[in-house]
């Protein structure tokens, strides 16, 4: 197994195997928090801001509910806003950057100003404006944030695709009559996926945060538990003023963990895919 | 020629502000109408509707709105905020200055800290201060900066209260002279501006790290070791100077980051800028406020950008040239 293999990657590194291990955790979790845990997470008591103790692993919130259960349950909005979002992403990006590298001409001239335009353009602000628009729920958040996040894949795919449509064995394809859809999909297509694949997971992490920023503003959907509801919960009713690191420390702790994990997972893939950046990483680190 | 370069960057960038503005117009008239937020208010007759809409010109057909509009954002009139009644374009002239404040100082910090960072790890490349630096800039580059401010508020303002937990200034104290309030407001501002630099802190490290390990790579390092110059003097003279390029263009995109991060941590300290006049216009559907700090957002990134370029082309020869 060659070290530029994605199983070494994911199963032989030090980095590799905890990213791998906290993703699948949090994913077991995104399926089964709901019946792992201890208590309801929406159940209120008179024990408010309890610390951690036997019967609240990690404390109790404003409402005396346990904090434990509700980062348990938390784990579900992540999850799916991240993948979810990150697909439509990359829908989004492969489409725009296929259309606009391949076909050239009126074509990129009109898709290329609009990918620019969502590059430059403050993607929060963005994400703020058109989710208060709309009423929030889990669909709303994942549809702004894969709206707002695709600008980037297409960039890189269009990129790839231009070079790509000028090598020989695509301009042979060409001289013996196939068309477009044919080139697109057995020449041109599978030839960006694994960049789209790498870039996308890049994805999951930033709508991750994303999800999580929204929902610190009071924007997420209501009638879920998640880790930026969490949060923002905590900062409103004065966890900070009644020093209750318990409830503070936890969700943020969980989203940064798993943001870590799922970037580090996409840089295995970029390694994989170009090893040049792999062997500049690989000669910082034996050079010493 | 090098001329036209900066004038196609400038055109560019003026027609993404073109852009905003269509953009905005089709969210906020066409998307969310200004009245439909109205029709909530219990016992309100049809009569008073008509008058609203007709206050906001929205019974006139959508073109002569687009132009009645785009007139009026030509001269920076935004309308007059649902919860304040104020002019929105006031409201974001008094939040400006506390943003630009708050942000610079993060930003400032930011890069003078992560750049040095950067500079201190790439000399001792794969040591252990390398590798806990490497470490420490991964996770807060990845750690949402409002929970970053949490615990700041956390630890500073109540578990060893040192420092005030938000706001601007302390409320209801009348100041002896002006460096006085200056102290008070520099004080306010160190949680805020310290939650901005971590937010900001990893990537200005990483990227400086990386541009130095290639420069120490090269050969005129070796060349300029070779003449017997102290390494103290290589690194500060020669490799730091031609190692900075990347952070240029790094500024700008950090911008629109930036942006977001000034929306959560105000938020977080009450800090009365533009972040938190976002913020008090998402709970209270204030759309054209929402509106306008959409736009000085949009603008204040789609300037920073073309400023890097300027600067990108001053200083990299090879754009020049093109």
């Amino acid at each position: 197994m060659s070290d530029r293999d994605p199983r070494y990657l994911l199963f032989h590194t030090g980095r590799g195997r905890f990213a791998l291990s906290v993703v699948g955790l949090f994913v077991f979790l995104a399926i089964f928090g709901t019946i792992l845990a201890p208590d309801d997470p929406d159940a209120s008591s008179t024990d408010i801001f309890a610390p951690p103790s036997t019967s609240h692993l990690l404390g109790t919130t404003e409402n005396g509910a346990d904090v434990f259960s509700q980062l348990l349950v938390g784990a579900r909005v992540s999850i799916i806003v991240g993948f979810a979002a990150a697909a439509i992403s990359a829908l989004l990006g492969s489409a725009v950057g296929l259309a606009s590298g391949y076909f050239g001409g009126w074509t990129d001239r009109i898709l290329d100003p609009v990918e620019n335009w969502f590059l430059v353009i403050p993607t929060l602000p963005l994400m703020i404006v058109l989710a208060s628009l709309l009423s929030p729920s889990l669909g709303v958040l994942i549809v702004v944030i894969g709206l707002t996040s695709w600008a980037g894949t297409g960039r890189i795919v269009r990129a790839q695709v231009l070079t790509l449509r000028e090598r020989a064995f695509v301009e042979r394809a060409r001289a013996l009559g196939a068309g477009h859809p044919y080139i697109l999909r057995t020449h041109i297509f599978p030839n960006v996926l694994p960049l789209i694949f790498a870039n996308t997971v890049l994805i999951v992490a930033i709508a991750i945060l994303s999800e999580a920023a929204l929902s610190f503003l009071g924007l997420g959907d209501p009638t879920r538990i998640s880790w930026g509801t969490m949060l923002e919960n905590a900062f409103e009713s004065g966890a900070p003023s009644a020093e209750a690191w318990w409830y503070v420390i936890p969700p943020g702790l969980c989203i940064t963990t798993l943001v870590l994990s799922v970037a580090t997972l996409g840089y295995l893939f970029e390694e994989h895919i170009n090893p040049r950046l792999a062997e500049r990483r690989e000669t910082q680190v034996t050079a010493a | 020629m090098s001329g036209r370069w900066l004038a196609g960057k400038a055109l560019a960038a003026l027609l993404t502000l073109v852009f905003v503005i269509v953009f905005n117009f089709f969210l906020f008239r066409v998307m969310g109408d200004p009245t439909s937020q109205l029709v909530r208010i219990p016992n309100i007759t049809q009569e008073r509707l008509d008058a609203i809409a007709e206050d906001y010109g929205v019974d006139k057909p959508l073109p002569t709105q687009f132009v009645d509009y785009v007139g009026d954002t030509a001269q920076l009139d935004f309308g007059i905020s649902h919860r304040s009644r104020e002019s929105v374009w006031t409201e974001i002239l008094d939040a400006l200055p506390w943003t630009l404040l708050l942000v610079g100082t993060g930003t400032l910090l930011a890069t003078l800290i992560g750049s040095w960072l950067g500079v201190v790890a790439a000399t001792r490349r794969g040591r252990p201060t390398d590798n806990r630096l490497l470490g420490f800039s991964t996770f807060t580059y990845s750690a949402p900066e409002y929970w970053i401010g949490i615990i700041l508020i956390l630890a500073f303002a109540w578990w060893v209260p040192i420092l005030p937990a938000g706001q601007q200034v302390t409320p209801g104290i009348e100041f002896s002279g002006f460096i006085a309030e200056v102290l008070d407001v520099l004080e306010h501002l160190i949680l805020p501006a310290t939650a901005i630099t971590l937010m900001l802190l990893g990537q200005y490290f990483l990227i400086m790290r990386s541009s130095m390990v290639d420069v120490l790579t090269e050969d005129f390092i070796t060349v300029k070791r070779a003449t017997g110059l102290p390494w103290e003097r290589v690194v500060r003279s020669h490799a730091v100077p031609n190692a900075l390029l990347p952070l240029v263009t790094l500024s700008a995109i950090q911008f629109g980051i930036v942006v977001g991060g000034a929306i959560t941590v105000e938020t977080l300290f009450s800090w009365p800028g533009l972040g938190e006049l976002t913020f008090n216009a998402i709970n209270d559907k204030d759309f054209p406020v929402l509106q306008g700090t959409f736009l000085v957002f949009s603008a204040g990134v789609i300037l920073a950008n073309l400023l890097a370029d300027c600067l990108y082309f001053y200083l990299d020869p090879r754009v020049q040239a093109r």
